[in-house]
């Protein structure tokens, strides 16, 4: 690109020896002399085949010891987007509508082959739903969201067309916030008695912290909320404003945590986002017995109209998160080829190893 | 002076105006500034100063070769800037950005990369320039005698100006009267052509009757003249003067850069100024050189640019297909962008989108950090004290900052021999007086041989004490007085061309058109033979103390086809005597019968002489009585006044009295080698390169020196010699060659050439054969025969035959090429060349400054092509290999998620990594790399020639080197996204919360890509030097910072919109699984590349790699090396050679071929 010519079209005429500058001799330093001091490895057998068993003797400990966590840890997951004609949600699925001011309920029953120990993390997952589109991504005011006024009523361009509506702006603005998942779930317990038992579901404690505490603001405070937000509108897909998402002050407006959640957008078209969390009451008793389950869904938010899938996933959880067998196995597949190899190369380097090393 | 500029740009306005045709002629009138030139042929020879002020200025002799001033330099830089192909695309990318509905990311991930590069290159460019403009101000502000003292840039055409001995000439002059007599005066002419010997110039013949300046004030002469141009040797004018016409040629003028010798002082009209002078004429911009790395690196990138659209149309027709069976159904949530109605044209948006999201595959800072690179190369041979001169005080220096990997590809050598393989320091060495040889050894054998060295200054005052001999028998001879040698020493203080100068009594110094004449001179005056000073018609000698004037009759000129030079001369007692000294194969021919028996004495000693590689001439006398001079010089006047064929003429005349002349000895001089030329061409053949001398030597004197400096050795099977005739002589002994043809038949002789197809050859080819082995139809057959051969010398040739040569190589064999030569003679060789070297000496500066290296002694060769050349390679090759390899790794990850993210641009990572990844987080590294990697230490790849060769078969980085790196790039960015995609997809943090969100996501992909790059950068880094360190895991440590202040609260608040990521870096790094998966994908990229580099290193360890994990190989590297030429000078190569000889049939390619085989079966026999 830039060419580089010291004396491009210059003739230097200041008289005798002008183009090379007859200078003092160059200074003897290791750095100009280009003999700094310096590591130089090489890659021998000697180092490079105890790497590879290394690796392996690493990787496979590592890798059985995370599929065995993994194993410990119980998920169900129950599909209750009601495609089937049998799914009892099957008539809710048929609204395509956002809008339809009944809801629709329908309720799932399932049954636990194992007790759940500890906390359970009930989740919702959706299926085929771009969160990570471009433009959907970047539906969203920031700004308005961390309890800005200006922005608060005047959304940025980028929530177009969810800025505005009837001439007021929208709060919280954007695409993003106007598809927000609005079933409501709720979990009971089938008692063999038959009693059919509510198991309580914490809301709070589901978004990150920074989300909650310094991303997502109320304008004006957490008081009042009502007034915050005079002059602007519910989002045209929500049934009620952003000021009666919860009735608990410190998880209504912005900071309410479904909605946070929500607004924390997925990497992949096919995600989960935790929904509730069931607290362990006591060491005696699992959090969730084995038995029968009812999953009671008030059926809002439509999703077959571009082949969605909706699921509820409970799951307990370890050190390394959720059930995730991939990282464990894995692990010891790289660990075993690694291993595999450094044989594989060490049978090499001694029957065709190149001799010309052993030349001196 | 800045004005100067501007009117540039008047001046071709003006002269668009004017006139359309090409300006004619020129008409200066001295002493008149107003009368400005009138550059046009007939109409308007008018005064034009009131027409244009400007007009003025532009003939001022300000100079400008600086591009810039404080106003200009920002539009005009910008403007240059913007030419290159590369930044127009980052512009075009940014005003892409700048269209909401495809902007895939903000404006700054383009503005500040292409800011910083901008930055940094106007910064080197207004550095450039700021020198400029500094060595501009010096020029510009010399003073100057203009008749009134004026300053340099002041001078105006029309003026007559005072010159003073020493001092540079201003403006191309028209000499007008001179202190010296005959208006003569005396130049140095080494800015212009390199050449340093002092030549005559003479006054216009008529105005010498104004010898006293104070009438040069009144004087208004007026000339007419061509147009400025940038022949340096050709001038043509008249001047008209008190209506009497004078011609001007090249004679009469003094040019600008000549530098005044040995005359008091002398007047000059100003002809040309500034930049219409020849000197700034000839200033043109040389061409700018390209490596071949470049050119490849230029195709690449357009390959790359081909991959983008491609992968720009695969994402596109993705886009269309996913908007028409998902976004379409997916628009209650995520509605189109109001232009958009179709997903045909939302697929043509998400092309653009995706052009800019992956243009990073051709990374803005490629070209800049290559640049970077390269001048780190060059201030390592700057700095490099192994090739510092401290005799000449010299250091090396790389002119040119954009060809130092090119070094490290070098096959073919061009070397000038004189000044270059020699010293160019001529000594008398040897000589034979009358059958008796004088001299012992020479230089080389003087180690062995140690004689006394004579001293002169008892027995002359004048001696010079720097002379060396080794004889006292021929002082001897001299003392007892010895006829022959008296009169051999006589011819040497008469017969040539030197002029004296003698600042005080007997402090002389001699200034010689070629340095063999002065060595001459020189020992003439040791011996008692004092040359002091010549007049057109005397020559003043001190004959062993004796003060002689002789009167110079005629001096018959050396040249070329002639090879001798004789002088008459009548001594004080009034007898005529002609001494001639020339080539002894022309000047054996012309002896007397009588001298048969001492021509062969002498013979055998100039064969001897020959042999040891010394530069040999005969000496010969006549006496001439008076009557025949005067026969003579009647037809040598009227030969001299001939208006046809004057040259032929002349010769005739001198052949008619160079005749029957008297031997009287031969003189041996030695051009001393340079010290390490011998092994320097042993280490370069050893090295595969070729080392070819073009000289303008003549052939004997060649094949000396080649074979002292062991490019020709007697292990050679044949040493082929190509001598042709003049042209003119083959034209005309057209009938002869056809009669020798005939004659003597040449026979095929396929029997020896099959018993020989193996053994080294060398190749001696003289200037006018190699003329015609230049033709078009001959010229490949020549290629295939001299590359055959380990040595080819071409001697006899011009400046501009030196140049078809390295042309035919860069042509025919595709192979880099670089020449070497100290003269001016050898600027065309330098500048056709790939890489042009200049030796920094003794001839002048003007190679030096056509070249793009320059140093002092032949030898630093050898370090400037195995160290640095051989470093620079392989460095550029890493990091090219590098730099490739990461921004696929960057870039592609984009691709992968585009099937996931309905094609929508949507990026992986956040931002402001994509802006910073390039510049910041893995540039210093790779560019330390760059710039300080070494494999072998420097001593080992001289040690080890061999190491140069994967250098000259393009094997460290080539299409093939590049789709592997492609493809390694391509597989980690497989690994970097399916791997936190299979990983996180499920995985949730301890708090239960999914990491499967964008956020996280991207933090995991970029941390693992930053670390999976710096692991790669690790393993390729074969020198870890403190700075590699720091570079490495300081762009780490900076990643991680930068990362955690991004996602901090404080940049949050302030700015909620740009820094969305808030938090997400502490919440991503605590996880394990985050860093499970980032180990994870480190080791699937790191491991197969190990495992690789193992392999090749154990089953097919290059020779680097033998050499850097033994650092004792020496016995092993002398082993490996084999035998060059073994079998590769195959037979066909020469059959083809005959067989297109014999296909033609002109007489001349009948001689020439019957040349090569009487040459080859004498050198066989």
């Amino acid at each position: 690109m830039m060419p580089t010519s010291y004396e491009d079209g210059h003739i230097s005429v200041s008289g005798a020896g002008g183009g090379s500058m007859p200078g003092k001799k160059p200074e003897n330093t290791a750095f100009k002399q280009q003999r700094l001091p310096a590591w130089q490895p090489v890659l021998t057998a000697g180092t490079v085949l105890p790497a590879f068993f290394i690796i392996g003797l690493i990787f496979i400990p590592i890798g059985i010891g995370l599929y065995v966590t993994s194993m410990n840890i119980k998920e169900f997951q129950i599909d209750y987007t009601g495609v089937d004609m049998s799914s009892p949600c099957y008539n809710c699925s048929q609204n395509f509508s956002w809008n339809s001011s009944r809801p629709c309920a329908c309720s799932l029953p399932f049954y636990l082959d194992q007790p759940y120990d500890s906390n359970v993390f009930m989740y919702y997952g959706l299926s085929n739903f771009y969160q990570n589109h471009r433009r959907y991504v970047k539906s969203r005011d920031d700004s308005q969201l961390n309890g800005n006024q200006e922005s608060l009523k005047d959304p940025s361009k980028e929530c177009e067309p969810y800025a505005w509506s009837s001439s007021k702006p929208i709060a919280p603005c954007g695409a993003i916030a106007n598809s927000m998942f609005n079933d409501t779930l709720e979990l009971f317990y089938n008692d063999p008695n038959g009693s059919k038992v509510q198991i309580p579901l914490t809301a709070t404690g589901i978004a990150w912290w920074t989300d909650k505490h310094v991303k997502f603001r109320n304008p004006g405070g957490n008081e009042n909320l009502p007034a915050a937000f005079q002059g602007t509108t519910k989002p045209v897909n929500w049934h009620w404003p952003v000021y009666e998402l919860d009735s608990d002050p410190e998880n209504n407006g912005f900071i309410n945590e479904d909605f946070i959640v929500w607004m924390r957008t997925a990497a992949l078209p096919t995600f989960r986002k935790l929904y509730r969390i069931i607290q362990r009451k006591n060491n005696m008793v699992p959090t969730l017995p084995r038995g029968n389950y009812t999953l009671e869904v008030v059926y809002n938010y439509p999703v077959r109209s571009f082949d969605g899938r909706k699921r509820v996933i409970l799951s307990t959880i370890s050190w390394m998160g959720g059930k995730n067998p991939f990282l464990g196995i894995a692990y010891i597949t790289v660990g075993s080829v690694c291993f595999l190899l450094g044989v594989v190369l060490l049978i090499i380097h001694h029957k065709y190893g190149s001799r010309n090393n052993i030349a001196t | 002076c800045d004005p100067v500029y501007f009117t540039f740009v008047c001046t071709s306005f003006i002269h668009l105006w004017l006139c359309v045709s090409a300006e004619e002629e020129r008409k200066v009138k001295a002493n008149d500034r107003d009368y400005v030139c009138v550059p046009k042929s007939h109409f308007c020879c008018i005064p034009m100063n009131f027409i244009f002020f400007s007009l003025i200025l532009v003939q001022s002799n300000c100079i400008m070769t600086s591009k810039y001033n404080m106003l200009t330099f920002l539009p005009v830089n910008l403007f240059e800037q913007f030419q290159e192909v590369a930044n127009t695309y980052f512009l075009f990318l940014l005003i892409l950005q700048l269209i909401p509905q495809i902007s895939s990311l903000s404006w700054f991930t383009t503005i500040v990369p292409l800011a910083l590069v901008l930055s940094i290159t106007a910064v080197k460019d207004a550095t450039d320039d700021y020198f400029r403009h500094r060595s501009d101000n010096q020029v510009n502000n010399h003073q100057s005698q203009v008749l009134i003292r004026e300053r340099w840039m002041n001078v105006r055409v029309g003026d007559i100006i005072k010159l003073e001995n020493n001092q540079s000439v201003v403006a191309d002059l028209l000499l007008l009267s001179s202190s010296e007599p005959h208006g003569l005066c005396y130049i140095e002419t080494a800015e212009l052509d390199g050449e340093t010997n002092v030549k005559v110039r003479q006054s216009v013949s008529v105005p010498a009757e104004l010898g006293d300046p104070n009438n040069l004030a009144t004087f208004n002469g007026e000339v007419v003249c061509e147009p400025p141009n940038n022949k340096l040797d050709r001038f043509c004018g008249t001047l008209y003067w008190r209506d009497k016409k004078y011609p001007l040629t090249n004679q009469n003028m003094l040019l600008r850069g000549c530098v005044l010798r040995n005359t008091e002082a002398c007047y000059g009209l100003v002809i040309f100024a500034g930049p219409d002078t020849k000197l700034m004429q000839n200033s043109g911009r040389t061409k700018f050189k390209r490596t071949s790395i470049d050119r490849l690196m230029n195709t690449l990138v357009l390959w790359i640019f081909g991959f983008l659209v491609c992968m720009g149309v695969i994402l596109a027709v993705g886009n269309a297909v996913w908007e028409k069976e998902v976004g379409s159904l997916f628009q209650s949530y995520l509605p189109w962008d109001p232009p958009v109605d179709n997903f045909l044209f939302s697929a043509f948006l998400s092309f653009w989108s995706y052009v800019i999201i992956l243009n990073t595959v051709v990374p803005i800072s490629l070209y800049v950090s290559v640049e970077v690179i390269r001048l780190g190369h060059s201030y390592f041979i700057n700095w490099d004290r192994q090739m510092f001169c401290s005799q000449c005080n010299t250091a090396a220096e790389a002119r040119t900052t954009t060809l130092n990997e090119e070094l490290g590809q070098v096959e073919y050598v061009f070397s000038d021999k004189t000044g270059t393989l020699t010293q160019n320091i001529m000594s008398f060495n040897k000589c034979s007086i009358n059958g008796q040889a004088y001299g012992k050894g020479t230089s080389r054998e003087k180690n062995t041989e140690r004689s006394k060295r004579l001293d002169f200054t008892p027995f002359n005052p004048l001696a010079n004490p720097d002379f060396c001999f080794y004889d006292e028998k021929l002082l001897e001879s001299v003392k007892v007085g010895d006829w022959h040698s008296h009169e051999y020493f006589r011819l040497l203080s008469l017969c040539h061309t030197v002029m004296s100068e003698e600042k005080s009594e007997g402090e002389l110094v001699y200034k010689a058109q070629s340095p063999d004449e002065g060595a001459l001179v020189k020992a003439a005056r040791n011996f008692g033979f004092v040359f002091r000073s010549r007049t057109p018609g005397t020559i003043t000698t001190t004959e062993l103390g004796r003060t002689v004037t002789y009167s110079l009759l005629a001096i018959l000129d050396f040249n070329n086809i002639r090879k001798r030079m004789s002088v008459i001369v009548r001594n004080p007692a009034g007898r005529i005597r002609l001494y001639c000294k020339g080539a002894d194969t022309v000047l054996l021919e012309r002896l007397h019968p009588c001298n048969q028996e001492l021509m062969t004495i002498t013979s055998d000693h100039l064969n001897e002489y020959a042999a040891d590689g010394l530069r040999t001439l005969a000496l010969a006398y006549r006496d001439v009585s008076e009557e025949e001079w005067e026969v003579w010089s009647e037809s040598h006047r009227s030969a001299d006044k001939a208006v046809d064929c004057r040259e032929d003429r002349l010769a005739a005349a001198y052949d008619k009295i160079e005749q029957d002349m008297m031997l009287l000895g031969a003189t041996a001089i030695e051009d001393k080698l340079q010290e390490g030329v011998s092994e320097t061409i042993a280490l370069l053949s050893l090295a595969n390169i070729k080392v070819w001398v073009l000289t303008g030597d003549k052939q004997e004197t060649a094949v000396n020196i080649g074979y002292s400096c062991k490019m020709l050795t007697d292990d050679m099977m044949e040493v082929f010699t190509i001598s042709g005739r003049t042209v003119q002589r083959q034209e005309g002994d057209g009938v002869a060659g056809d009669d020798q043809l005939q004659g003597s038949p040449c026979p095929l002789p396929p029997t020896y050439l099959m018993d020989n197809i193996s053994g080294e050859f060398g190749l001696i080819i003289n200037g006018h054969s190699l003329a015609h082995a230049l033709e078009a139809d001959m010229e490949v057959e020549f290629v295939s025969t001299a590359c055959a051969c380990k040595a080819v010398i071409c001697c006899r040739v011009t400046p501009l035959q030196k140049a078809q040569v390295v042309e035919l190589i860069k042509k025919h064999k595709k192979a880099v090429t670089l020449a070497i030569g100290d003269g001016a003679n050898d600027v065309s060789m330098i500048k056709s060349a790939h890489i042009g070297v200049g030796i920094s000496g003794q001839e002048g500066i003007q190679a030096v400054l056509a070249s793009d290296y320059s140093f002092a002694q032949f030898r630093f060769l050898q370090r400037l092509l195995l160290v640095h050349g051989r470093w620079s390679y392989l460095r550029m090759c890493r990091f090219l290999c590098y730099f490739f390899y990461k921004n696929f790794a960057f870039t592609m990850v984009h691709f992968w998620f585009g099937f996931f993210c309905g094609f929508s641009a949507q990026t992986v990572y956040d931002q402001f990594f994509i802006t910073l990844y390039n510049i910041v987080y893995t540039s210093l590294p790779v560019l330390a790399m760059g710039i300080f990697d070494q494999d072998v230490p420097d001593h080992r790849s001289l040690e080890c020639p061999k190491l140069y060769e994967p250098g000259q078969l393009n094997l460290l980085f080539n299409k093939k080197e590049f789709f592997i790196c492609i493809a390694q790039g391509i597989y980690t960015s497989v690994v970097l996204f399916f791997m936190p995609y299979a990983v996180l997809s499920n995985a949730t943090q301890s708090t239960g919360v999914p990491l499967a969100d964008y956020q996280t996501f991207a933090a995991t992909t970029a941390t693992a890509l930053v670390i999976v790059v710096s692991v790669q950068i690790a393993l390729d880094t074969g020198f870890w030097t403190v700075i590699n360190h720091v570079f490495v895991w300081g762009s780490l440590g900076l990643y991680f910072t930068i990362m955690l202040a991004l996602h901090s609260q404080t940049l949050f608040r302030i700015f909620p919109k740009q820094f969305h990521f808030v938090g997400c870096a502490q919440s991503t790094l605590l996880q394990p699984v985050v860093w499970l998966t980032i180990a994870l994908a480190t080791a699937i990229c790191i491991v197969p590349v190990l495992a690789f580099r193992f392999l090749k290193l154990d089953l097919k360890p290059q020779l680097s790699d033998t050499v850097r994990t033994h650092l004792c190989v020496s016995v092993a590297i002398t082993t490996v090396i084999p035998r060059y030429f073994a079998v590769c000078l195959s037979i066909h190569d020469f059959a083809d050679f005959f067989g297109a000889l014999f296909k033609g049939n002109s007489p001349i390619r009948s001689i020439f071929l019957c040349e090569i085989l009487r040459n080859s079966c004498f050198f066989f026999s």
